[in-house]
């Protein structure tokens, strides 16, 4: 697709007014309309009137950062979208975040490493082509391929050949993953490359969705309008302003949608999206902004939700530097840890949507998956004399001075940031000792953190990928791990995580993890800072809103009118 | 005449050449695109380096740019990160900020213009003062401050309008058109103002009115036509600066135009998009400028270009 510029730019105003030509007509009764209605009824006119039509809700979105490919897809924007067009294996449940099987008939194992994942019979793509297992197979093999530039593809480093497949140089060697067999057209067998218990729990994951044919014949159309087996199909999409999804019909899950359907519009600012269901304009809009908190009770008069979501915050550490990788600054951490008031933060700057926190998991996982409320003990309390005491005998800050690394450009970060430099800079009675320093963008922050170039502390986000508490360990604490980016290591860490890997038995497995967790505090090796909530607001019309352990929106559940 | 078209559309290379440099170069500067492609969790460094090589930036930056620029020639701006062409990105967002820009050019020019005229005639008297007071304020107001404030009154107070924009007709930038236009606008009044005061003293509008042509003859053939030269100037060069600008109030109402591609491309460090856009609007800046200066000889028969 080449054209000369200044054509290209020419076509597209072309077709932007011919298409706006259909829909004038609308918005301009619907505004004539709703002028009328004002002086009746002041919430009877918009909510989406000029998109869908009865029974089909609006809801805030963001541009997907990547293609909606399910292993390329990171953020939550586009995790929206897999969350309503595919099933997985499992399905996490949205109350409880349990895994439960979706697609999955059941998944054996003899020994934790080798499984049998039988799939059910009678589940379609929204194209009629039937879900096989070859479908999964398929999809995990691209997922993996390191020439597909999948960004999940990491999720499928624990079955056996992912070496060859995904090579950390060089080109790969391999198309397939030597440790998936297709067995049957509903069976398949996965052999990992290490025993891990709790593999089928992580399969809940979008990485994991199956994937139709069309998607390997015909790429390009695909992603135009992706296709596959949830209880919504996209009807349209317009990239980079919005999607309608509509209930598909044929839906053969338990878990149909009880709207008729979904338009997701693309918001610049939250703020903005707030303000349209404010005045009617949009029904839902899942992330409220912080400088509106305040007023949200009254605003919405009680529409409003308010939920823990599987997002911890701490402070990481550089590992690479070695002024920090030294026993006196584990003391220092642990003071540092004391030193910050959680409590007065959470509540004056959040508002209550962050809870402070009290281990390094998440309360979504519940006490049975290896949530345990105050694992982190007196070491999380504000208590500012042995703040002092502790990063006096620690040998005092590194370099004399902490600067608090973070990036401006999203989130209320600065506002935070700066109330933990207070907080320790009262409890060591010096107004200069804490700093922030902000960086522009994100990408520069993420360039900086992964490119180890960091001096001191600095902000460091976790959101799961599944409810487990070995999410919240491994890939951030592991030797190596894929988001271990201040490079922490620890041998007893490790072997302890090996072992609950290994582990069948699920509760044993979890008291391992809370043993290797009880080591991360012991070197408070990122100090926990709060558990975030996740929030929506929504119109009158709307019931049954409810907000995921991924702070989605359960859009299949939520009625309208 | 043609030649003096053609000396300039010349001397637009090497500028249009120097300026999209400084850009890459300025983009580049920022650090690597690709940790902020990955997102909140690093990619693995296989997965990282083939993005760099399919992207091109493993490549010495010199040879970046003349690919770029090659490709630039031959209308392939790129693709961005999420995978969609840079001119499918232009395609869906200059138009409706074109429409913004005219929206708002309109407002200075009937609005400002106008006021301008009304005032300047009318030199010290209250309407004058009023005006002048007006135009003050609204200087002095930051953009963002009038569009969160006529969003709430308008868009939920009153109801009158929708608080964001859907489809980016005409209809819909009405009012986020007027808010961009603001600060130009008490600026295109001013400047009218002390020209057409200045103006009115003048030999050839004492002539006019002593020939005894009526009254809004002089005013809009003799005085207007010849006051006008510097409020051409300065709508000209508000073109370029209203299109790229606009990202304050393209945020505020929620307009998925040139600005939020901008705004975007730069929080995700997406070198192809920013590059891509600011050249476009640097184009539409040097274009912009070389009409202004064409328009000075039909307003003015002494200026004459060889």
């Amino acid at each position: 697709m080449r054209y000369a510029m200044h054509e290209s730019i020419l076509a597209g105003i072309g077709s932007v007014i011919a298409e706006e030509a259909d829909m004038r007509g609308i918005t301009h009764v619907r505004w004539a309309a709703c002028v009328i209605a004002t002086g009746l009824l002041a919430t009877a006119c918009g909510s989406g009137a000029g998109f869908g039509g009865a029974g089909v809700l609006t809801s805030s979105w963001g541009d997907p950062q990547n293609p909606l490919e399910p292993a390329n897809t990171n953020d939550v924007q586009g995790g929206k979208v897999l969350d309503m067009i595919f099933r997985g294996l499992k399905k996490y449940d949205p109350r409880t975040g349990k895994a439960q099987n979706m697609l999955a008939e059941r998944i054996d194992t003899p020994d934790s490493r080798n499984f049998t994942v039988t799939v059910k019979a009678g589940w379609r793509f929204s194209d009629g082509e039937p879900v096989t297992a070859r479908s999964f197979v398929d999809a995990w093999n691209y997922g993996a391929g390191l020439r597909n530039n999948q960004k999940n593809a990491y999720f499928f480093g624990y079955i056996e050949g992912y070496d060859k497949v995904h090579p950390d140089s060089g080109p790969q060697s391999a198309d397939t993953l030597s440790g998936l067999r297709v067995t049957g057209p509903r069976t398949f067998t996965v052999r990992l490359n290490q025993k891990f218990s709790s593999f089928p729990d992580t399969l809940g994951y979008a990485a994991y969705a199956p994937l139709p044919r069309v998607f390997f014949t015909d790429h390009a159309a695909w992603l135009s309008k992706p296709v596959g087996n949830g209880p919504y199909r996209i009807e349209s999409y317009a990239k980079g302003s919005a999607m309608s999804l509509k209930k598909w019909d044929g839906y053969p899950g338990p878990d149909p949608a009880r709207n008729a359907g979904v338009t997701l519009l693309v918001y610049t600012e939250s703020n903005t999206a707030y303000t349209d269901v404010l005045a009617g304009n949009l029904d839902l809009v899942d992330d409220v902004p912080a400088a509106q908190l305040k007023n949200v009770g009254t605003d919405l008069d009680g529409r409003y939700i308010n939920t823990p979501a599987g997002i911890l915050q701490t402070l990481a550490f550089p590992y690479y530097d070695p002024k920090w990788n030294t026993a006196g600054a584990r003391k220092v951490r642990t003071g540092l840890s004391m030193a910050i008031d959680r409590k007065q933060i959470t509540e004056t700057i959040f508002r209550r949507t962050r809870t402070p926190a009290s281990d390094w998991t998440s309360p979504v996982l519940g006490t049975a998956g290896g949530f345990q409320d105050g694992l982190c003990g007196h070491a999380c309390d504000y208590d500012p004399a042995q703040a002092r005491k502790l990063i006096q005998e620690g040998g005092g800050l590194p370099g004399g001075r902490l600067k608090i690394t973070y990036n401006a450009d999203t989130g209320s970060h600065k506002q935070w940031v700066d109330a933990v430099c207070n907080s320790i800079n009262n409890a060591l009675g010096k107004d200069t000792a804490c700093v922030g320093n902000p960086i522009g963008t994100f990408a520069d922050f993420r360039n900086q953190t992964t490119g180890h170039k960091m001096t001191g502390p600095y902000r460091a986000g976790w959101q799961m990928d599944y409810p487990l508490i070995q999410n919240f360990l491994q890939p951030l604490y592991y030797t190596g791990a894929s988001s271990n980016d201040g490079l922490w290591s620890d041998k007893r860490f490790d072997r302890l995580v090996d072992r609950a890997n290994a582990e069948t038995d699920r509760a044993a497995a979890v008291r391992l993890f809370q043993q290797a967790e009880g080591v991360v505090r012991d070197n408070m090796a990122a100090i926990p800072l709060w558990y975030q909530n996740g929030s929506a607001g929504y119109a009158p019309r709307l019931s049954h809103v409810a907000l995921n352990p991924f702070s989605v929106p359960v859009y299949n559940e939520i009625k309208v009118g | 005449m043609a030649r003096y078209v053609a000396r300039r559309l010349l001397q637009m290379i090497p500028v249009f050449i120097g300026s999209t440099l400084l850009i890459f170069l300025m983009v580049n500067v920022m650090g690597d695109p690709i940790a902020g492609l990955c997102g909140e969790r690093a990619c693995d460094l296989a997965t990282a380096a083939q993005l760099k090589r399919e992207f091109g930036l493993d490549k010495p930056l010199w040879q970046q740019y003349a690919t770029y620029m090659g490709n630039v020639f031959t209308g392939d701006f790129g693709t961005a990160f999420n995978g969609q062409k840079v001119t499918e990105l232009m395609g869906s967002a200059f138009p409706v900020t074109i429409r913004l820009t005219i929206v708002a050019i309109l407002f200075e020019i009937v609005i400002g213009v106008t006021l301008g005229v009304v005032t300047g005639l009318r030199r010290g008297r209250p309407v004058d003062t009023g005006v002048l007071l007006g135009t003050l304020v609204v200087i002095s107001v930051p953009t963002f401050v009038t569009g969160l404030l006529l969003q709430l009154l308008l868009g939920i107070k009153w109801q009158w309008i929708s608080p964001s924009v859907r489809y980016g007709g005409f209809d819909e930038l009405i009012v986020p058109g007027l808010v961009l236009a603001s600060v130009s606008l008490a600026y295109v009044t001013r400047l009218t103002r002390t020209s057409i005061a200045e103006n009115k003293r003048s030999d050839y509008v004492r002539t006019a009115v002593a020939k005894g042509l009526p009254r809004h003859r002089v005013v809009v053939r003799h005085l207007l036509r010849n006051s006008l030269i510097p409020v051409v100037t300065f709508i000209g060069a508000d073109i370029g600066a209203l299109m790229g600008g606009a990202i304050v109030t393209e945020r505020i109402f929620n307009i998925r135009g040139v600005g939020f591609q901008l705004y975007q491309g730069i929080l995700r460090q997406n070198t192809q998009t920013v590059v891509g856009f600011v050249t476009v609007l640097v184009l539409v800046f040097l274009v912009a400028n070389l009409l202004v200066d064409l328009l000075y000889a039909v307003l003015d028969p002494r200026i004459r270009y060889a």
